[in-house]
C-alpha cells in the first residue's frame, strides 16, 4: 500500500508542482495518474522512489515513511519504467535487464538467467537479448524497459509515460501486454499518462489531476464515466464531445453501438 | 634509404625515445584531464575558469616552457623529464575542454534512469558516465596524440634526444636525407599511435560501432544484415 499524506512540492525556483495531495493506493492494483502537462503527475510518481523529495507531507509504503529509507536501496527495491525506455546504450539488452540484480549483488550467471527469463515474459527472444538497445525498435526498447523494471521482482512498479513515445498501434499492443502481465504478476503499479484512453484501459483506480496536483476525481473508470465529478472531468474524459455517449441502433438484425455523431463504435453481443 | 639502413640502430633508438616521450604525457594528460573535465561539467560556475586556465596554458610557447621548467621543478637542463612535464601540461590543457564536453554529451535521461534504477553516484560515474563519455574522450585523445608526437621534436632544440634530433642534426649538416628520415619516422609514429587508439576504442566501446552502423549508409546496413531485421520488425517484430 502506498499512501500520500498532505504531500506538497515546491521546487527551489519557487514553482509549486503539488499543493496538497492525499491518496491511498491499494496493493496489487493499478493506479493511473492522468492529467495535462504541469499537473504534477510525474512529480507525484517520483516521490515514491525518492527521485523527488516532498517539501511537505509524507509518502508511506506499507506504513513506512520513504524519507527514512536510504534512497539507493529504496530505488533498487522498486521497478521504474520511463518514457523512451531510458536504457543504457552501452550495455547489451540482457545486461540492461540484469543491472538491478547485479546492483543488488546477484551473481553474474544467476542475474543473466533471470534477465533472459523476464525478457521472454515480455515477448523478447534470446537473439534480441544480445543486441544493443540502439538496434531495437521503439516498441521493443519499451519492452526491455518493462523487463528491467520487473527483473528484481519488486512489489511496486512505477511507470512514467512508458508508452508515450511509440506509435498508436504498438502502444495498444503494449497496453494489452501490460494487462496480461498484471493478471500474472499482481504488482502494485503506479502509472502516469496524459492519455485518458490509456488511463481507462489500464487503471483499476484512475486519478484525474488538475494543475498543481489538485485531485479532480478518483475512482474506477466506469464510475468516473457514470458520475463525472464536475465539468472539468466531463470534458477531460470526452463526455462533452459525444465520443463517449453511445447508443444502440438496429442494423440488419444486429445491435450496432453508435456514438453521438453517428459513427459506429462496435457491435453489441448477446 | 641507404643512410637510414646504415644508421638503423641510432634511428630506431631515437624512435623509441620519441615514443615514450609521447606516450607518457599522453597517459598523464588523460588521467589528469578526465577528472578535471568531469568536475568542470558538473560545476557550470567553475567551468569557465577551469577551461580558461587550460587555454592560457596552451598559449605558452613550447620552447619557452622547456627552457623555464628546470628552474621551476628543479630538474637538470637536459633532463627529458622537462619535455615530459611540459607536454603533459599541454595534453591536460587540450583534453580538459574535450573531457568537459564529453561528460556534457551524456544524455541526462540516461543518467536519470540509471539513478532511478538504483545506481549510487559512484557506480553511475564509473559504470555509466565514463563509458558514455568514451567516444568523445577518444576523439579528444586522438588530437592530443598527434599534437604531442609533433611537439616532442621541439625538445631536440634543448638537447633532449628524439626523432627531432634528426632535424636539428640534418639541418646543421645541411643533409636533407636525415631530415626526411626524421619526418617519416614521426609520421609513422603518429599513425601507429592513432591506429592503436582507434583499436582500443573498438575493443572498449563495441556499442559505439553498432550504433554507427545502425545509422550508417544503406550499403553498410546490407553488410550488417540490418535490412532483413528491420523487415521483420515492420511485419510485426513488435507483436
Amino acid at each position: 500500500m502506498i499512501e500520500y499524506r498532505s504531500v506538497g512540492k515546491t521546487f527551489p525556483d519557487g514553482t509549486q508542482a503539488v499543493a496538497s495531495f492525499d491518496l491511498t493506493i491499494p496493493s496489487r492494483t493499478t493506479t493511473v495518474f492522468v492529467g495535462s502537462s504541469g499537473c504534477g503527475k510525474t512529480t507525484l510518481l517520483r516521490m515514491v522512489n525518492r527521485m523527488v523529495d516532498p517539501s511537505a507531507g509524507q509518502v508511506l509504503i506499507d506504513d513506512v515513511d520513504v524519507a527514512t529509507q536510504d534512497p539507493v536501496a529504496l530505488r533498487r527495491s522498486i521497478g521504474y519504467v520511463m518514457q523512451h525506455a531510458g536504457l543504457l546504450p552501452h550495455r547489451k539488452v540482457v545486461d540492461n535487464v540484469a543491472t538491478v540484480l547485479r546492483l543488488n549483488g546477484t551473481g553474474k550467471g544467476a542475474a543473466r538467467e533471470r534477465a533472459l527469463e523476464v525478457l521472454s515474459t515480455v515477448g523478447l527472444d534470446e537473439s534480441q537479448s544480445r543486441k544493443y538497445p540502439g538496434q531495437l525498435s521503439g516498441g521493443q526498447q519499451q519492452r526491455v524497459g518493462v523487463a528491467r523494471g520487473l527483473a528484481a521482482d519488486p512489489n511496486i512498479l512505477l511507470m512514467d509515460e512508458p508508452f508515450g513515445a511509440v506509435d498508436p498501434i504498438v502502444r495498444l499492443e503494449l497496453q494489452a501486454e501490460l494487462r496480461r502481465l498484471q493478471t500474472q504478476l499482481d504488482k502494485t503499479i503506479v502509472f502516469v499518462t496524459h492519455d485518458i484512453d490509456e488511463a481507462f484501459a489500464l487503471g483499476d483506480q484512475v486519478v484525474i489531476l488538475k494543475k498543481g496536483g489538485e485531485v479532480a476525481q478518483v475512482g474506477a473508470p466506469a464510475d468516473i464515466l457514470a458520475q463525472p465529478a464536475d465539468d472539468f472531468v466531463a470534458s477531460f474524459v470526452g463526455l462533452d464531445k459525444g465520443g463517449r455517449s453511445l447508443h444502440v441502433e438496429e442494423r440488419e438484425g444486429r445491435k450496432v453501438v453508435v456514438d453521438a455523431s453517428g459513427r459506429p463504435a462496435g457491435v453489441l453481443e448477446g | 634509404m641507404e643512410w637510414a639502413w646504415r644508421n638503423r640502430d641510432q634511428v630506431l633508438e631515437l624512435f623509441w625515445q620519441h615514443t615514450w616521450l609521447s606516450v607518457v604525457p599522453l597517459v598523464v594528460g588523460f588521467l589528469l584531464a578526465v577528472p578535471i573535465g568531469w568536475y568542470a561539467s558538473r560545476h557550470p560556475r567553475l567551468r569557465g575558469t577551469l577551461l580558461g586556465v587550460g587555454s592560457v596554458l596552451y598559449t605558452i610557447p613550447s620552447l619557452a616552457l622547456f627552457v623555464t621548467l628546470p628552474g621551476i621543478i628543479g630538474t637538470g637542463f637536459l633532463d627529458p623529464l622537462n619535455v615530459v612535464v611540459a607536454l603533459s601540461i599541454y595534453a591536460v590543457a587540450i583534453m580538459v575542454r574535450t573531457a568537459a564536453d564529453a561528460f556534457e554529451s551524456v544524455s541526462p535521461a540516461v543518467l536519470d534512469s540509471a539513478t532511478a534504477t538504483g545506481y549510487s553516484s559512484r557506480q553511475r560515474g564509473f559504470g555509466v558516465e565514463l563509458p558514455l563519455a568514451g567516444p568523445v574522450l577518444l576523439a579528444g585523445i586522438r588530437v592530443v596524440s598527434v599534437s604531442t608526437v609533433s611537439l616532442v621534436s621541439v625538445g631536440a632544440l634543448i638537447g633532449v634526444a628524439s626523432l627531432g634530433s634528426l632535424f636539428t642534426n640534418g639541418y646543421r649538416r645541411d643533409f636533407l636525407t636525415e631530415i626526411v628520415v626524421g619526418l617519416v619516422g614521426i609520421v609513422v609514429l603518429a599513425l601507429v599511435l592513432d591506429a592503436l587508439l582507434v583499436l582500443a576504442g573498438r575493443v572498449l566501446m563495441p556499442w559505439d560501432r553498432h550504433s554507427e552502423r545502425a545509422k550508417g549508409p544503406f550499403w553498410r546496413r546490407f553488410a550488417g544484415g540490418r535490412v532483413a531485421e528491420s523487415g521483420t520488425m515492420a511485419l510485426g517484430g513488435d507483436a
